[in-house]
């Protein structure tokens, strides 16, 4: 029921009051979380390691990723290349760095635009209702059915830079955020004070960034977590199947599925660096959003 | 339950037309048009315009739609210019074969995450429960080209076990030799294991914390039986229902098993044609595996419904 406040439009919530109210609760909630939960710590200690590993770490060792070498080629670990160099002789430690950036890179910014676009959709639809509601949900169910590494396939094979890339794995991953914000933006959508902002005369979207998207930030947070993960693991595959990543320009998958070409030939140091970081990278941001997840589940209950 | 049946069906129907609408505008989405992308981008514009005329591409678009879902209705998915072969017969080749391998391993994966589940809620933060939950969270997090080659690596190359390329050949050729499905198999099931495994755990944990289980306990129900019997079936119930979800997820998973193992299925097929730029196989093989999803997660609903009458009513 939407009724005014007895105490006057004093009273009334304010356009930045529940914004500022909601993020402030959503950082309490954060620290929390990271106190309390000893995974999540790990994880993030892992996630800010592999940052500065990837974007400080080139600054402290500086490696010639420009120029191809046969002589300095899948030369074995030592002690001037701590990670061997791989099959055009470029150091193998300062390639993982450079591939890592773009891996980070990648994921983070399809995870962003696929989100932020997922949970704008989702939420006008949860907010509009009606046709527009039930339009707007049956194209997301339409693309849903579609297995995604088909739909990624398809759309791979038009395009080959690194923007497409992002976009291409963009439009794939917004589907889950917009149903996650459609399902909150139905319980919110009643609530009194965002009636009170069409009562008052706000139009559909001031409602919807100003008071739906604040209140669904904890799930939009926690989405864009796991849509990271999902996003290193995705462009990896896109490389393996030759879609992904193009030389020069490197990333975790692209260097792995190369060194895997010389899995018989024991030159095992072209395979497990790249390997390894995408699981402890992939690992990492599951174990934050998981644990942001249950911390944001129990607020739930609590209220 | 009829009304429920059919409002479901109904939307299962609406989904299904609106995948036929997208699949209908990636083609005409595509730079160039169907002619170029079909004809190659050397083509001449005459060839152009006689191959769109041809083919009723300068007509209407809703025209085109009503003419192609009509070919649809009819089993016509399109032809493959690059294979010279109509979709439908280069599909009914390549579908048993992966019908095959994704249900083996779905079948297996079930069988052992299942009691993996179980074990590790009842053992919940004991050593076996964090040992299977690391295993889980590394399976789920490795590319699973990777895994898939490390397994090669392992068991064909070192150990000389298994052929670590799958058997060639038609469906019967492939099940004569079964030895050459084993690593196809097992690694689409470790992925698929990893992640049915953590939604067991999840849903016996929720289960053993519901009222109706202290009051077992309370009665004195030995622990055993108040698991298998008595939470086991409920938590079943949603696991049953993600599996049935999870039909596109593994279809992709499949796509990379099958190009790592040279399998001949429909994945390999959809990766060659990607590499070919062989649209109409690509986009039929979209709406094929789009209404199988569909009807995957329409099954599954109906099944939820009727083994969870709370559902019909909401």
């Amino acid at each position: 029921m939407a009724v005014l406040p007895s105490n006057g439009p004093a009273e009334l919530p304010t356009d930045s009051g529940e914004g500022v109210t909601a993020s402030r609760q959503l950082w309490r909630l954060v620290l929390d979380v990271f106190l309390q939960n000893r995974l999540a710590t790990l994880g993030l200690a892992m996630i800010v390691f592999m940052v500065l590993f990837c974007f400080v770490g080139p600054l402290v060792y500086h490696t010639d990723q420009l120029h191809t070498s046969l002589q300095l080629s899948l030369i074995r670990p030592d002690a001037s290349h701590l990670l061997g160099t791989d099959d055009t002789g470029r150091d193998m430690l300062g390639r993982l760095m450079l591939g890592g950036r773009t891996s980070l890179e990648v994921g983070l910014a399809a995870a962003v635009i696929a989100t932020c676009f997922g949970a704008l959709w989702g939420a006008l639809a949860g907010f509009s209702g009606g046709v527009v509601d039930s339009v707007m949900m049956r194209i997301v169910d339409g693309l849903l059915a579609i297995p995604s590494l088909f739909l990624l396939l398809f759309l791979g094979s038009l395009t080959s830079s690194l923007a497409a890339l992002v976009l291409v794995v963009a439009l794939i991953s917004w589907l889950a955020p917009a149903r996650l914000v459609r399902g909150e933006t139905l319980s919110l959508r009643g609530l009194d004070y965002v009636q009170a902002v069409t009562v008052m005369g706000g139009g559909r979207w001031r409602s919807i960034l100003r008071h739906i998207i604040p209140n669904t930030i904890g799930t939009i947070v926690v989405n864009v977590t796991f849509q990271i993960a999902d996003a290193i693991l995705i462009v990896a595959t896109l490389s393996y199947l030759g879609l992904g990543v193009r030389p020069p320009a490197a990333d975790w998958g692209s260097m792995l599925s190369n060194g895997v070409t010389y899995t018989a030939d024991g030159y095992w140091w072209l395979v497990y660096p790249p390997g390894v970081a995408i699981i402890l990278t992939v690992v990492a941001f599951n174990f934050v959003g998981d644990a942001l997840r249950d911390g944001l589940s129990a607020r739930l209950h609590a209220r | 339950m009829t009304g429920y049946l059919i409002r479901r069906v109904g939307q299962a129907v609406l989904v299904i037309f609106m995948v036929t609408v997208i699949v209908f505008l990636l083609v005409r989405l595509l730079p160039g048009g169907p002619a170029e992308a079909i004809l190659g981008r050397r083509a001449t514009a005459a060839e152009k315009a006689a191959f769109n005329r041809l083919n009723g591409y300068n007509r209407p678009l809703l025209e085109q739609y009503v003419h192609y879902i009509g070919q649809l209705l009819r089993g016509n998915l399109g032809y493959s210019y690059k294979l010279s072969q109509s979709v439908t017969s280069l599909l009914g080749e390549a579908l048993p074969k992966t019908i095959l391998l994704v249900g083996l391993s779905t079948l297996l994966a079930a069988l052992l995450a299942v009691p993996l589940g179980i074990l590790q809620a009842v053992r919940r933060n004991r050593l076996i429960d964090y040992i299977f939950t690391g295993a889980a969270f590394i399976f789920y997090a490795m590319p699973s080209f990777w895994l898939g080659l490390v397994l090669i690596e392992l068991f064909a190359i070192n150990l000389g076990w298994l052929p670590s390329e799958a058997p060639q050949g038609s469906l019967s050729q492939v099940l004569a030799h079964p030895e050459g499905l084993v690593l196809p198999v097992a690694t689409l099931a470790l992925v698929t294991i990893a992640q049915f495994s953590r939604y067991m755990r999840s849903s016996m944990l929720e289960q053993l914390s519901q009222d109706y289980v202290r009051t077992a306990r309370a009665r004195g129900v030995p622990e055993w039986r108040v698991v298998m019997r008595h939470t086991l079936r409920n938590a079943l119930v949603p696991v049953v229902t993600l599996l049935g979800l999870s039909l596109p997820w593994v279809l992709g998973g499949a796509l990379v098993v099958e190009s790592v193992f040279n399998f001949p299925g429909t994945g390999l097929l959809f990766w060659t044609a990607a590499q070919n730029q062989d649209y109409p196989v690509m986009l039929g093989l979209v709406l094929v595996a789009a209404v199988g999803t569909v009807v995957g997660s329409l099954l599954a609903d109906l099944m939820y419904a009727a083994l969870d009458p709370r559902v019909r009513y909401t």
